[in-house]
């Protein structure tokens, strides 16, 4: 035992530990108090409590609180300031004359904001789906260069959205890398793509692709190593055909894996927000305005402020979050026992 | 020559290439260049003076017009490539400019004007880094500060999610309480619960605390992560139990374990928690953006919005610092990537 945890002890965690020796020894003396007066169980609670305390003021006060916001209205933030008013947010964010159609909606920018958030999270996630697949599927092949080829893919996830966001508004400017690619190619007109409603919608799935597509792919290249290989030799000598192996020993045996990539991409696609905030502002106009920023801008940064407002809005998509998750947990659930008979 | 082609073009089992081997590489190369790519030209062009980045085609390399001490004249003048009219060409300094005819001298000779047309000549360029666009935000703006406050919070967030986020884990995997299974249900619930639906209420309680605009205001939010919690309590549970039970008999306190036994055991664990809190917190944007208002308390993130968000956009610097925002997670990408990769194939952990 005590070789085992003596191996631990070199290096940079021997430095560590050095240092920090005589301080946890300290700390022990009045635990050790504690311990005889409370018991096992006492240093349990004593182990959870920190952290506990932090989540409960910072996670799960806000998390209650926030119905309470939702129900009052005015610009003032403190709750003790704020008036009642029920569910006149919620109604007025449910008064539409179709859902279907912003204008007639008597808060047009939040059913502006969920109709951008809807097509954005439909495209997206469908299509870094896509490319996350194709790209695990030849990272699992053989290669030269393997490791290095993973890690490449994986390099802007670890980017920050302002720094992807600041990247992509210089390459996609007038004067920018884009434009000049595409005229030396095709001796395109210069375009300004990110003040075209559609150019700038599509851009802003281009680059959350961009930025995200490394880590999807990741879980599913993890998926397709753990696929057995004696399996696909079985497949080989039955004279079993490609597509019919990817479609009945690649597919269904990484579907575990694509449901935990989907339910991820969904939670991760429906809160979009940071680097499309720096990319595009949410203009032009409104067209790449998403939830996020429409709550961020009622609750923080608008001039017509409406922090109660922005909670109902928020509570609405926490609903999304929700639900969505428990339909993909509900799916995997149905996916195992599948696997299981 | 011929080896590497064929060592490179090599089959296993010596098959000759089938159609997904070429679609393979192209899909490689084509992810090399639009991968490394954006990165590549943005440090590329950080080092472009403001004239060279306002120009279209942009040139690869940041290239500067030369310039001339020309006798008589206080200022160097830009140098050029002229064509004359009698088809010969020369090296000639601008000396003014009206329209499409510019004033042309030879540096050696001032005295003798030829007047061309601006397209019969193009400027002599050389290549040099503009490095003021790395210097010049650090003593002009605010960009040391921030860079502080960035290393600060990032420093102080993982030092004290890795002690909270360890004593909370060390509890949930090797004791039994009252209120255990509801607590981690609370912790795998909250996980899909995401910090951008409670910003309105949370703001407040950070009001109420005195914390805005403060970087604590930032920091203390982020501490109790869920996932932190759930990534080394799944990791404790491999832990054996009768390892405590021994050191339990050698009279070793709860607290003695948890620090001598526990932690060290978990090395790998805290190891990726601390890589993916470092990289969290510094990358965090939407938080600090509405917790800190006053320019001295920004992060570099949000600094490089607010210059980025101007009218008038300041390329040079705000490309010079997003590289320097770049830098440590590139590190971290370099030295720590096989670390952070296996973290994410074994816990699904972002």
């Amino acid at each position: 035992m005590s070789a085992n945890i003596k191996r631990h002890r070199t290096g940079l965690g021997g430095i560590a530990f050095a240092v920090i020796r005589p301080v946890m020894s300290l700390i022990d003396i009045p635990l050790r108090a504690l311990q005889r007066a409370t018991g096992q169980g006492g240093m349990a609670s004593f182990f959870i409590l920190p952290n506990m305390a932090v989540f409960t003021i910072f996670v799960l006060i806000p998390f209650a609180i926030n119905f309470v916001y939702s129900m009052t209205g005015g610009i003032e933030i403190f709750l003790n300031q704020r008036d009642f008013v029920g569910a006149e947010h919620y109604r007025d964010i449910f008064t539409c004359g179709s859902y279907l159609d912003p204008a007639s909606c008597r808060r047009d920018g939040f059913w502006t904001a969920a109709q951008n958030t809807t097509l954005f999270v439909i495209l997206q996630v469908t299509l870094l789906i896509i490319v996350s697949l194709i790209t695990a599927l030849i990272l699992n092949r053989q290669i030269i260069g393997r490791s290095f080829w993973r890690a490449m893919f994986f390099f802007p996830v670890l980017l920050s959205p302002v720094v992807v966001g600041l990247i992509w508004r210089w390459i996609l400017q007038r004067d920018g890398l884009l434009n000049f690619v595409l005229l030396e190619a095709f001796g395109a007109e210069q375009f300004n793509w990110l003040t075209d409603r559609t150019a700038a919608f599509a851009a802003t799935i281009g680059v959350s692709i961009w930025a995200h597509m490394g880590f999807y792919t990741l879980i599913l290249l993890a998926g397709l190593q753990a696929i057995p290989k004696d399996l696909y030799e079985a497949a080989e000598m039955d004279g079993t055909s490609k597509s019919r192996v990817f479609r009945r020993i690649t597919l269904p045996l990484l579907m575990p894996n694509l449901i935990v990539v989907l339910v991820l991409a969904l939670i991760k696609a429906v809160q979009v927000f940071d680097e499309v905030y720096v990319l595009t502002g949410g203009g032009p106009g409104t067209s790449t305005m998403y939830l996020v920023q429409y709550i961020y801008e009622k609750g923080f940064a608008s001039e017509l402020r409406n922090p109660g407002l922005a909670a109902a809005a928020s509570i609405i998509m926490g609903a999304v979050l929700v639900v969505l998750t428990l339909m993909q947990m509900a799916a995997s659930r149905r996916n195992e026992k599948k696997g299981e008979r | 020559m011929a080896g590497v082609v064929s060592f490179l073009t090599r089959r296993r089992g010596g098959d000759r290439w089938h159609w997904t081997d070429v679609a393979t590489w192209v899909w490689l190369i084509g992810g090399l260049l639009i991968i490394f790519g954006p990165a590549v030209w943005l440090v590329l062009s950080s080092f472009k003076t403001p004239a060279a980045l306002s120009a279209f085609p942009p040139s690869i390399l940041p290239y500067v017009t030369q310039e001339v001490q020309v006798e008589g004249f206080d200022k160097p003048l830009p140098l050029y490539e002229v064509t004359l009219p009698d088809g010969t060409t020369a090296q000639m300094a601008e000396k003014r400019r009206v329209g499409v005819i510019a004033q042309m001298i030879d540096p050696k000779n001032p005295g003798e004007v030829v007047k061309v047309n601006i397209k019969d000549r193009k400027p002599v360029e050389m290549v040099e880094f503009a490095t003021s666009n790395y210097t010049e935000p650090f003593l002009q703006f605010d960009f040391l500060r921030y860079l502080w406050n960035s290393v600060f919070v990032t420093v102080m967030a993982t030092i004290i999610t890795l002690i909270v986020n360890s004593m909370a884990a060390f509890a949930l995997s090797k004791y039994k309480f009252k209120g255990r299974d509801l607590i981690l249900l609370v912790i795998v619930g909250t996980l899909m619960v995401p910090l951008g639906v409670i910003t309105v209420p949370l703001y407040s309680i950070i009001s109420t605390l005195g914390l805005f605009n403060n970087l604590w205001g930032v920091i203390l939010p982020t501490v109790a992560t869920p996932t932190g919690v759930f990534l080394l309590r799944q990791y404790m549970l491999t832990i054996p139990d009768e390892l405590i039970d021994a050191a339990r008999m050698d009279k070793a306190s709860e607290w003695q374990i948890y620090w001598r036994i526990v932690l060290p055991l978990s090395a790998p664990a805290l190891a990726v928690l601390a890589i993916f809190s470092v990289v969290w917190r510094w990358n965090d944007f939407l938080w600090p953006l509405i917790v800190l208002s006053r320019s001295t308390a920004y992060t570099l993130q949000v600094g490089l919005n607010v210059y980025a968000g101007q009218l008038n956009v300041q390329w040079h610097y705000i490309l010079a610092m997003t590289v320097v925002t770049m830098i440590p997670v590139v590190l971290v990408f370099v030295f720590l990537q096989r670390f952070i990769t296996r973290g994410i194939a074994t816990s699904g952990l972002k």
